[in-house]
């Protein structure tokens, strides 16, 4: 049992390098999906098998980890993903966002603001933003080269006229260096003005549709929009019932059988230190 | 003047199979041409081959643009061909679920070429919409609907919105009326034949049916296996063809 059985970070050196030459070329152009030779994981697709392996390729010994899942450092999905790389990296991990150089995350971007020496990596279920739309891979690989994406603002058209808004509140497609429309994996659109001049990189994997992308640091991601129907974050009535706070983005909790709700900030480390518990 | 399209010994091949060949014509601006002739005559491949929607095996076909250019399809760039075939040409299906887009309200099929060359003003596009689809006849309570909840006239109908909205100068139709009851089928022509007019479209049809030719078209094509083996006036040809073939397609007609 004290024999390392896997290579640092599971992955060989040789696969590491496979995916970090996807990663430099999703950086060299933003918001480009970079196909890459995706590998079997231990764990099943939909639990981060693209994010992992990001993760895996820019670890170093050095790091220090913080696992995210709907912005919570305890959920099943965190806890697992954790634990998998403190056996096989061994590397430090943490639940505090500033103390993290490399991030991994699902659903959320943390709010505590990011800085120039950290990496967030995104868990990607659907990398095209033009897949409900368009089914045919070619087709939507034509529509990125000749930069035909009207057909993003149709449905955002159809929202607006089903629901008086734009309904889509998450994974809501954006722009990065004005040239490629993204899908920002499933995070609320609330975190979308969070993504645009972020100091960090962000990279997003998807391991079961073989893609990665990127926006390097200081880039500009703008949400797509109508003019007279301007892109806009949710807001809510009332404060995080635990720390009072009004600018985070909150879960909403059941409490009982009765219709007794809770609203309470979803990013808990930010949580945990409005309220002076860390 | 100079024409609109010009097909030049046009051709299409699979294999030792013709599709169609030396298919030569002018189409000029504002005018309405029939392509006549039985199934598997090579009109609709004739057709594909003339939207760009298949290459051609030999020949060429050019298109004058809003600059006043004469334009070879083949020696675009495919994001040029791809811009015409969303601003300055439309294509009428046969079956108007491969033409519109059945996912979304029919609003959105009417924007969607708007949204596609840049229109990002959600009310502009709503008022435009809402003004087609009365144009079209469809009353503006069913703007929200989808396509599906649509009749079968009703879709071909917005199909013909959503092709020209951004007021294309040439549309190809496909068997317009195919499919449809007679007295669909008549109202339809009627409102095509309106909108060609008020519209100064240039438009190429595909019919197999003699009277959506001499309603529609002022020009005809009679083709038959492959080629053109008559052409000239509507009027003319129907009154006295002159190829054994048309006489024959003239004189199957039921006269009611």
């Amino acid at each position: 049992m004290n024999v390392p059985a896997y290579n640092f970070a599971y992955l060989n050196e040789q696969t590491k390098r496979m995916i970090r030459r996807a990663i430099l070329k999703a950086i060299a152009v933003p918001g480009y999906q970079a196909p890459f030779a995706s590998r079997e994981m231990p764990m099943p697709y939909g639990w981060g098998t693209g994010g992992v392996q990001v993760t895996a390729s820019v670890l170093t010994p050095e790091d220090t980890l913080k696992v995210i899942d709907q912005g919570a450092d305890d959920t099943t999905n965190a806890v697992s993903i954790r634990k998998f790389f403190v056996r096989t990296a061994g590397v430090a991990t943490t639940g505090k966002t500033e103390e993290a150089s490399v991030i991994q995350t699902r659903h959320r971007i943390p709010e505590t603001p990011l800085t120039e020496d950290q990496i967030l990596v995104f868990q990607v279920p659907i990398p095209e933003p033009l897949r409900f739309l368009e089914p045919r891979e070619t087709e939507t690989r034509t529509m990125h080269a000749l930069e035909e994406y009207g057909v993003m603002h149709v449905k955002l058209y159809e929202d607006i006229a089903q629901y008086g808004e734009i309904a889509t509140t998450y994974a809501y497609p954006a722009r990065v260096a004005e040239r490629y429309v993204f899908d920002p994996s499933p995070i609320p659109k609330f975190d979308n003005p969070k993504l645009d001049d972020c100091p960090a990189l962000q990279l997003f994997g998807a391991g079961r549709e073989k893609r990665i992308y990127a926006v390097p640091p200081y880039t500009s991601v703008r949400s797509l929009d109508f003019e007279d129907h301007p892109f806009e974050v949710q807001r809510w009535d009332q404060p995080c019932a635990l720390c009072g706070t009004r600018e985070s983005f909150l879960d909403e909790i059941v409490m009982d059988d009765r219709g007794t709700r809770m609203f309470v900030c979803s990013d808990t480390d930010f949580c945990a230190r409005n309220r002076g518990e860390r | 003047m100079s024409p609109l399209l010009a097909a030049e010994t046009l051709g299409k091949f699979y294999g030792a199979r013709v599709g169609c060949r030396d298919v030569s014509f002018d189409l000029w601006p504002g005018e309405v041409l029939a392509i006549v002739g039985e199934s598997g005559s090579g009109k609709t491949t004739l057709l594909r081959c003339l939207s760009g929607h298949i290459p051609a095996s030999s020949g060429k076909v050019r298109y004058r643009t809003r600059d006043g250019r004469m334009v070879a399809l083949d020696e675009m760039s495919e994001a040029e061909r791809r811009m015409l075939m969303r601003t300055d040409w439309g294509f009428v299906h046969q079956d108007a679920r491969d033409g519109l887009r059945m996912g979304v309200s029919a609003g959105a099929n009417v924007g969607e070429r708007m949204m596609a060359v840049g229109e990002r003003h959600y009310g502009r596009i709503r008022a435009a919409a809402v003004d087609w689809l009365r144009r079209v006849e469809i009353s503006e309570d069913r703007i929200d609907d989808s396509p599906w909840s649509y009749s079968g006239g009703m879709r071909q109908r917005l199909q013909i919105a959503r092709n020209l909205v951004t007021s294309p100068r040439l549309v190809f139709m496909d068997e317009p009326t195919g499919g449809l009851d007679v007295s669909v089928q008549a109202r339809l022509l009627d409102l095509i034949r309106g909108l060609v007019r008020r519209l100064d479209l240039a438009a190429v049809v595909v019919t197999h049916d003699l009277a959506v030719a001499r309603l529609l078209s002022s020009r005809m094509m009679v083709m038959q296996q492959g080629q053109v083996i008559e052409q000239g006036l509507t009027d003319q040809i129907l009154e006295d063809p002159q190829a054994p073939y048309t006489q024959l397609l003239v004189s199957s007609v039921l006269q009611v």
